[in-house]
């Protein structure tokens, strides 16, 4: 297998405001949300992060990004580097949370040229894959309608198919499932196995065991900002089911802490 | 009951006093506005007050009586000339810049008055000054000849007469052209309209176009894709700009329009003569104006969580722009210095006085255009730089 990502030793540490001090119950200034993270992921594979609230997940993935910065570590994406390189990772990439939204003002149609200009995809190619994705997630009836007339779950479908406009290699997903209906939610699983039988590799993060069971090639469990355990399925589990293997782990790290 | 009133109370309270932005834009800022806003009325209403009072004035006197000889010869600011003038003369004093004031008696004034029977209905002898009240020296000295006969007149039981229109034909003693008036009062009134048309329109859509893309969430978005973020940056400044130009332009025509109407019940008229080269610097200087602005609001709104803090933290910004518009209004000429021209806004302003005042100076425009366009370039720097923190797009 072809490796496309290689994590290594990525850390993150924010310094909390008094009212977050309030929030996360704690005196301390700084929070340690990555701690020396390090995994690789290959090309064509779903790679999931799987974790608790709070445990790093969406940092790691910002991250990835290039949203934030790392403090000290580095990740390597098909030849980019997060720190020297950030725009030519964003280039490779399709960034979905449900943090990113659309401006309601635009419609579908307007919002996929307008991104596809920002990735530099040629003309002939963006209104080919405008007509395939469109009528691949059913918003072709509604291109010229407003965003902010579509319903959640088209909202949603057209997030998806505008972080995909440039056909990007590497897709990172934080929480793909995350609010949405189940209809909306089987369509974009669908899509993320029909992406990998493409060769596309998956970064996803959730804290849904059946949806790693589901999806994922390979899984790596984060606690505490810190990689537990990382392998293929079988390779994590041990002959237990994810969520039972999920669990044991957990105690083992944090005793009856929960 | 009252303890839920009570309830009530402290948690708007709580809401209140636990917002430290909320309660300075409240609480502190008003009054530090308005002493400030107070004391730079107050030191440029002194400052016109006493404008030309240093000014040697040369007064021109035809037939001069007695007693206003042993009264102005005196004035060490004045230079006194006995010598008859003509209508030549007269003409001369329409140049804004000469420091002259002149007056003439009829002949045998203190004869005449004394003769002169208020009942009988015939005019009363008439003095007359010229003078020039685009020229504060010339203004000044003219208020304070009136002033003085006008007493002396009281004393002689309103034997003569300062300044009458003779035969129904409007006289004119005031010998500023309708241009140069028109010049005065448009230097005094556009720069600070234009400069606050220019405002609005940016404080309209820069908010919502930086932070209110930070408060949807649609700035992440952005911030994912591969372009740089000085792109970003420069997009929104310069995009900003023309918007702000377009609303600036949209009111300067309502103004344009209106103010006739809004002098047409004044007795002067106003002279609105300028060349092309005026209204290409008039652009130049707009257009660099407008940059500075959008710059200038979207780093304010870059640093504000949403739109709502945004036009908290824009609201002091705008005052600051609105008192530098009013400093026309305490000056009687175009600063000169070099520094005037490189200070963000209160150059824009300087140069659009200079611009309606008749007295373009390229330089003076150059340097303006040059600093603007600088600092709008240092904006980009800041504006990248804030779209590259996390801490900036992200922080809560």
């Amino acid at each position: 297998m072809e490796e496309i990502l290689r994590v290594e030793g990525i850390s993150k540490t924010f310094t909390l405001s008094k009212k977050q001090q309030q929030i996360e119950r704690t005196t301390q200034r700084k929070k340690v949300a990555v701690d020396n993270l390090s995994f690789t992921a290959n090309r064509g594979e779903i790679f999931g992060l799987l974790g608790p609230n709070g445990a790093g997940k969406t940092t790691t993935l910002r991250m990835l990004s290039t949203l934030i910065k790392a403090d000290t570590g580095d990740a390597v994406l098909d030849g980019c580097s997060i720190n020297s390189d950030p725009e030519g990772v964003r280039s490779k990439i399709g960034f979905l949370t449900s943090e990113l939204k659309l401006e309601d003002f635009f419609t579908p149609n307007y919002l996929f040229d307008f991104f596809s200009r920002l990735h530099q995809v040629p003309d002939d190619i963006v209104k080919t894959r405008k007509e395939q994705m469109f009528a691949r997630f059913g918003i072709d009836k509604f291109a010229e309608v407003k965003v902010k007339n579509l319903s959640t779950g088209m909202k949603q479908k057209l997030s998806l198919v505008i972080s995909l406009v440039h056909d990007p290699e590497v897709i990172i997903f934080d929480e793909p499932t995350n609010g949405l209906d189940v209809l909306t939610a089987r369509t974009v699983t669908d899509y993320l196995q029909e992406l990998r039988d493409q060769g596309k590799t998956i970064i996803l993060s959730t804290h849904i065991f059946s949806l790693v069971e589901r999806l994922c090639d390979r899984v790596g469990i984060i606690i505490d900002g810190r990689m537990i355990s990382c392998g293929t399925l079988e390779e994590v589990c041990n002959g237990l089911s994810i969520e039972d293997r999920f669990f044991e782990i957990f105690k083992e790290v944090k005793g009856d802490e929960q | 009951m009252k303890n839920n009133t009570w309830t009530i109370i402290k948690k708007e309270f709580a809401r209140f006093f636990g917002d430290r932005q909320l309660l300075f834009t409240t609480v502190i800022m008003p009054g530090l506005l308005i002493y400030l806003v107070y004391s730079l009325m107050g030191e440029g209403i002194g400052k016109m007050v006493t404008e030309g009072r240093d000014d040697v004035v040369t007064v021109r006197v035809e037939n001069m009586p007695e007693f206003l000889a042993t009264e102005i010869v005196t004035d060490s600011q004045l230079v006194v000339l006995e010598q008859p003038f003509g209508q030549e003369d007269i003409d001369m004093l329409s140049d804004e810049n000469l420091n002259i004031v002149m007056v003439r008696f009829p002949k045998d004034f203190e004869l005449l008055t004394s003769v002169y029977d208020p009942q009988s209905g015939l005019p009363a002898p008439n003095v007359e000054i010229y003078y020039n009240s685009t020229n504060n020296a010339s203004s000044l000295v003219y208020k304070t000849l009136t002033m003085f006969l006008d007493a002396y007149e009281s004393g002689l039981s309103n034997r003569f007469d300062v300044n009458r229109a003779e035969d129904g034909k409007e006289a004119q003693f005031d010998m500023a052209t309708e241009d140069s008036i028109g010049a005065m009062i448009w230097s005094k009134i556009l720069p600070m309209l234009i400069i606050m048309m220019l405002f609005s329109g940016t404080m309209a859509i820069a908010p919502s176009a930086i932070a209110g893309e930070k408060e949807r969430g649609t700035i992440a978005t952005l911030l994912v894709t591969p372009m740089r973020r000085n792109e970003l940056a420069l997009g929104k400044i310069v995009s900003l700009s023309c918007i702000a130009l377009l609303s600036g332009i949209s009111s300067f025509i309502g103004i344009a329009l209106s103010l006739p109407k809004m002098i047409s019940g004044e007795d002067v008229e106003l002279g609105f003569n300028y060349t092309f080269p005026d209204y290409a610097a008039l652009f130049l200087v707009i257009l660099a104006s407008v940059l500075i602005m959008a710059s200038a609001v979207s780093l304010l709104s870059a640093l504000a969580k949403d739109v709502k803090s945004a036009g908290t933290m824009i609201t002091p910004f705008m005052l600051v722009v609105m008192l530098a518009g009013l400093l026309p209004l305490m000056q009687s000429s175009v600063p000169e210095s070099f520094t005037t021209f490189i200070i963000p806004f209160y150059n824009s302003i300087e140069v659009m006085t200079a611009v309606f005042s008749h007295k373009l100076d390229w330089g003076n425009v150059g340097i303006c255009l040059a600093s603007n366009v600088v600092y709008t370039g240092i904006a980009v720097w800041g504006l990248t730089r804030m779209f590259n923190s996390e801490k900036v797009m992200f922080g809560r």
